[in-house]
């Protein structure tokens, strides 16, 4: 049992921290918010080519730097602290742990070899604009005629869906329910029928995209795992990726919570800084509470996705961390975000302060991947039913 | 960073677990989950025979260095058997004030005369301690102690007057240590000095205060010219603050997660209860006991985190050590309100005249001190603005 970082892992921290905080200030963020990619192209090859982060977990044998999910979580907070504005989430932890978890070899290695090259991004589209995040999300069909599977139906949240090169989606058998009849599948987002439309977001630091896909007809090398059968696997990646998520809103918070001292002990009022008063001075002890928990959330969390990826002890308790995980780091952040704005004062109302895109995007992050109430919903029925 | 024990490790879980089976029983049967926080004035005797039968066995002080009696555990272990003994319902431990913080303190500040006569009775399970800190004008401000020590050095003892209040376990503890101020001129945390004091003794009254639970765990203990040998004091006359600091620090140790296997059975219950009158089928209850689940679960990593990460250089307490009082206690405080209201209105009904409260209804009305004792919530959000934060710290007031 041990339960800090190695140095290795400190290592990778300060590093990420170091790089965004260069190369991820307020300007880039801003800059790259405004445009409808949503990301700046030789930003994205600096990370894929210094940093080396789109590989960081996948297996040596595919071209990976084989590292684990804790690093991946380490390095994702760092990303949710600077805001980073990239395909990683998308790519990485959507499409790459797909691949991962539901790719045969043969989609793996052709895939994922790309993807560690930086010369492909890829994202994961299977809700159709449902608030249940569970397998009723998927309307999308599919039914077999002769050796091919025609696709039909519409996406939405789809997570850089309009920038994706690569989409997987999931979609069900035609007349199948519930957890039945799931089917997951290679999708180039260049396929004559599938349409990716650009839905300007709140958030605007972390673009969504609408799937729509008309009588797409596909062979079975564009199948990921069992056809039919494919909840499970789809489940085990949704929730490897809500811990990424999660790991997102961390960062946030420790942002918030750094810039929200920084500024009430500049802020003077009443020939006081406004940090001597014990109302701010509790709210941001709460704020700090709320962080520290939810970072000790999110390192069990990633222990257990790296458990789950390995197939090894503890991957049984996969659902139960993502939702612990995501249900509190959610609350948190909204929370902590909201706090923040209000220990601003008027300056965190505006546009100029940075305040605002976490107050979006902890709002955002809260309901991407199922929110809080949907997540303890899920621990309640293997608690209580 | 892993989850998981080491083989050793295990084997280890399994031999406290086997010994507590197989000696929690018979006579000490009716002692399970029994004597814990809200319950501690129940089978004080019998609880210091289980005190002595651990004893035998080597399960007390487990942590203690060996060459002071103890086993030596490493902090897995320790982990391990707080987690096993609350795993099994072990009863509520009345030598927990030696063991925890008495013992400790003697070990890290006390003369080899002091280790000697006070370490193994603790050891032992036949010596218990209480501890001897807050005062009617000294809570949340502990250093404004008013108990005053005098040295009458003709016959070599200190003389302590002054009254000490919420002490657990007075009545039964044969030893109290005890923050008195020994220069009478000095203010706040200078002057002090840490002693201990035997408690029988015409010159000590223990008062019991009766709770919220109607019943009496603490007690007011007052000192009228009460003697202590002059070679009884820990560190010198004015280091008292310094000691009692020292001790706060292993106060914050393994056993929370003890603690909170405790919690987990408390949270159980409230299941149980949820299943059996419906309660379970409410959405409202069902996010609460969610929520309930998911943070107890985090409190787990969070003490984990407390003990795997090395301390800052100048020993400050890291983040997650800092938020942590304010978070369990707010959390059981939480639980106690959610149990009631899993009850619904059965919840006002005792189990007899003239004030028979169940587990749950004392646990609800006990959790209101946790929120309190050891720093209020409210001093906890302090501490973790100034010292976690650097935020500036409270100005000094002028009252008297």
């Amino acid at each position: 049992m041990e339960f800090a970082f190695t140095q290795e892992q400190e290592m990778i921290r300060e590093t990420a921290a170091a790089f965004l905080a260069e190369v991820s200030d307020s300007a880039a963020v801003r800059r790259a918010m405004a445009t409808e990619r949503g990301y700046e192209p030789a930003l994205w090859d600096r990370v894929c080519g210094e940093m080396y982060w789109q590989a960081i977990h996948v297996p040596e044998e595919y071209g990976g730097m084989g590292l684990g999910y804790v690093e991946l979580v380490a390095t994702m907070e760092q990303m949710g602290r600077f805001l980073l504005c990239s395909p990683f989430f998308a790519t990485v932890c959507l499409a790459g742990n797909a691949l991962r978890v539901a790719g045969s070899k043969e989609q793996q290695s052709r895939w994922l070899g790309q993807l560690c090259e930086g010369k492909l991004t890829a994202t994961l589209a299977f809700n159709s604009g449902s608030s249940d995040w569970g397998a009723d999300a998927i309307t999308a069909t599919w039914r077999r005629e002769g050796d091919a599977y025609v696709l039909n139906g519409c996406y939405r949240y789809v997570i850089d869906g309009h920038t994706a090169d690569l989409l997987v989606i999931a979609a069900r058998e035609e007349d199948s329910k519930g957890e039945a009849g799931i089917g997951l599948f290679l999708l180039p987002a260049a396929t004559a029928g599938v349409e990716c439309r650009w839905l300007p977001t709140m958030d605007q630091a972390r673009k969504q995209a609408a799937v729509r896909i008309t009588e797409v007809s596909v062979g079975t090398e564009a199948v990921m795992g069992e056809l039919g059968q494919s909840w499970e696997a789809l489940a085990r990646v949704i929730d490897i990726a809500t811990i990424a998520l999660a790991a997102e809103q961390v960062g946030g918070c420790q942002q918030l919570l750094d810039m929200t001292v920084a500024y009430t002990s500049e802020r003077v009022q009443f020939n006081r800084t406004i940090a001597s008063y014990q109302a701010v001075k509790h709210k941001a002890a709460d704020m700090m509470l709320r962080t520290e928990v939810a970072r000790s959330a999110i390192y069990y969390a990633a222990c257990i996705a790296q458990e789950a990826l390995e197939g090894t002890a503890l991957s049984g308790e996969l659902s139960e961390a993502a939702s612990v995980a995501k249900s509190y780091c959610s609350d948190a952040y909204f929370a902590v975000a909201g706090d923040a704005l209000q220990l601003f004062g008027g300056v965190g109302f505006t546009w100029e302060y940075d305040v605002h895109l976490y107050l979006k995007r902890a709002k955002s992050s809260e309901h991407l991947l199922g929110n809080g109430t949907y997540h303890r919903e899920r621990l309640a029925c293997s608690l209580l039913d | 960073m892993k989850l998981s024990f080491s083989p050793e490790d295990e084997l280890f879980r399994d031999q406290v677990a086997t010994w507590l089976r197989d000696n929690l029983a018979g006579e000490f049967e009716k002692l399970k989950y029994r004597g814990g926080p809200g319950d501690e004035h129940m089978f004080p005797a019998e609880r210091q025979v289980w005190e002595q039968k651990l004893a035998e066995g080597g399960w007390t002080c487990v942590g203690w260095p060996r060459e002071y009696g103890g086993r030596g555990c490493s902090i897995e272990q320790q982990v391990i058997f707080f987690e096993e003994y609350a795993r099994a319902g072990a009863p509520g431990r009345v030598g927990h004030i030696g063991e925890g913080l008495a013992g400790p303190t003697i070990i890290a500040f006390g003369t080899e005369e002091q280790k000697r006569k006070y370490l193994p009775g603790i050891v032992a399970g036949t010596q218990l301690w209480c501890q001897g800190y807050s005062e009617p004008s000294a809570g949340s401000d502990l250093a404004n102690v008013k108990t005053r020590a005098r040295l009458d050095e003709a016959r070599g003892k200190w003389l302590l007057n002054g009254q000490k209040v919420w002490t657990s376990l007075a009545h039964e503890a044969d030893f109290c240590f005890v923050l008195a101020r020994t220069d009478p001129d000095s203010v706040a945390h200078k002057g002090l000095g840490f002693f201990l004091v035997a408690m029988d003794q015409p010159g000590i009254e223990v008062r019991p205060i009766e709770q919220i639970t109607g019943t009496s765990e603490f007690n007011e203990v007052f000192f009228d010219d009460a003697e202590c040998r002059a070679d009884d004091i820990v560190g010198e006359p004015g280091d008292g603050w310094k000691v009692a600091m020292g001790l706060l620090g292993f106060e914050r140790g393994v056993s929370t997660l003890g603690q909170q296997m405790q919690f987990q059975n408390e949270l159980d219950e409230v299941v149980r209860f949820a299943k059996g009158n419906g309660a379970a089928n409410d959405p409202v209850i069902r996010q609460r006991i969610a929520r309930a689940h998911a943070e107890l679960k985090i409190m787990r990593y969070n003490s984990l985190r407390m003990l795997s990460g090395q301390s800052a250089s100048d020993g400050a307490l890291q983040k997650e050590a800092l938020i942590y009082k304010l978070f369990w206690a707010t959390w059981h405080r939480t639980l106690g309100e959610l149990a009631m209201d899993v009850l619904g209105p059965e919840c006002d009904i005792l189990e007899g005249a003239p004030y028979a409260l169940s587990r749950l209804q004392s646990m609800y009305l006990f959790v209101r001190s946790d929120t309190i004792y050891g720093g209020t919530n409210q001093i906890q959000r302090n501490i973790i603005a100034e010292r976690g934060l650097g935020m500036p710290r409270e100005p000094k007031g002028t009252a008297r």
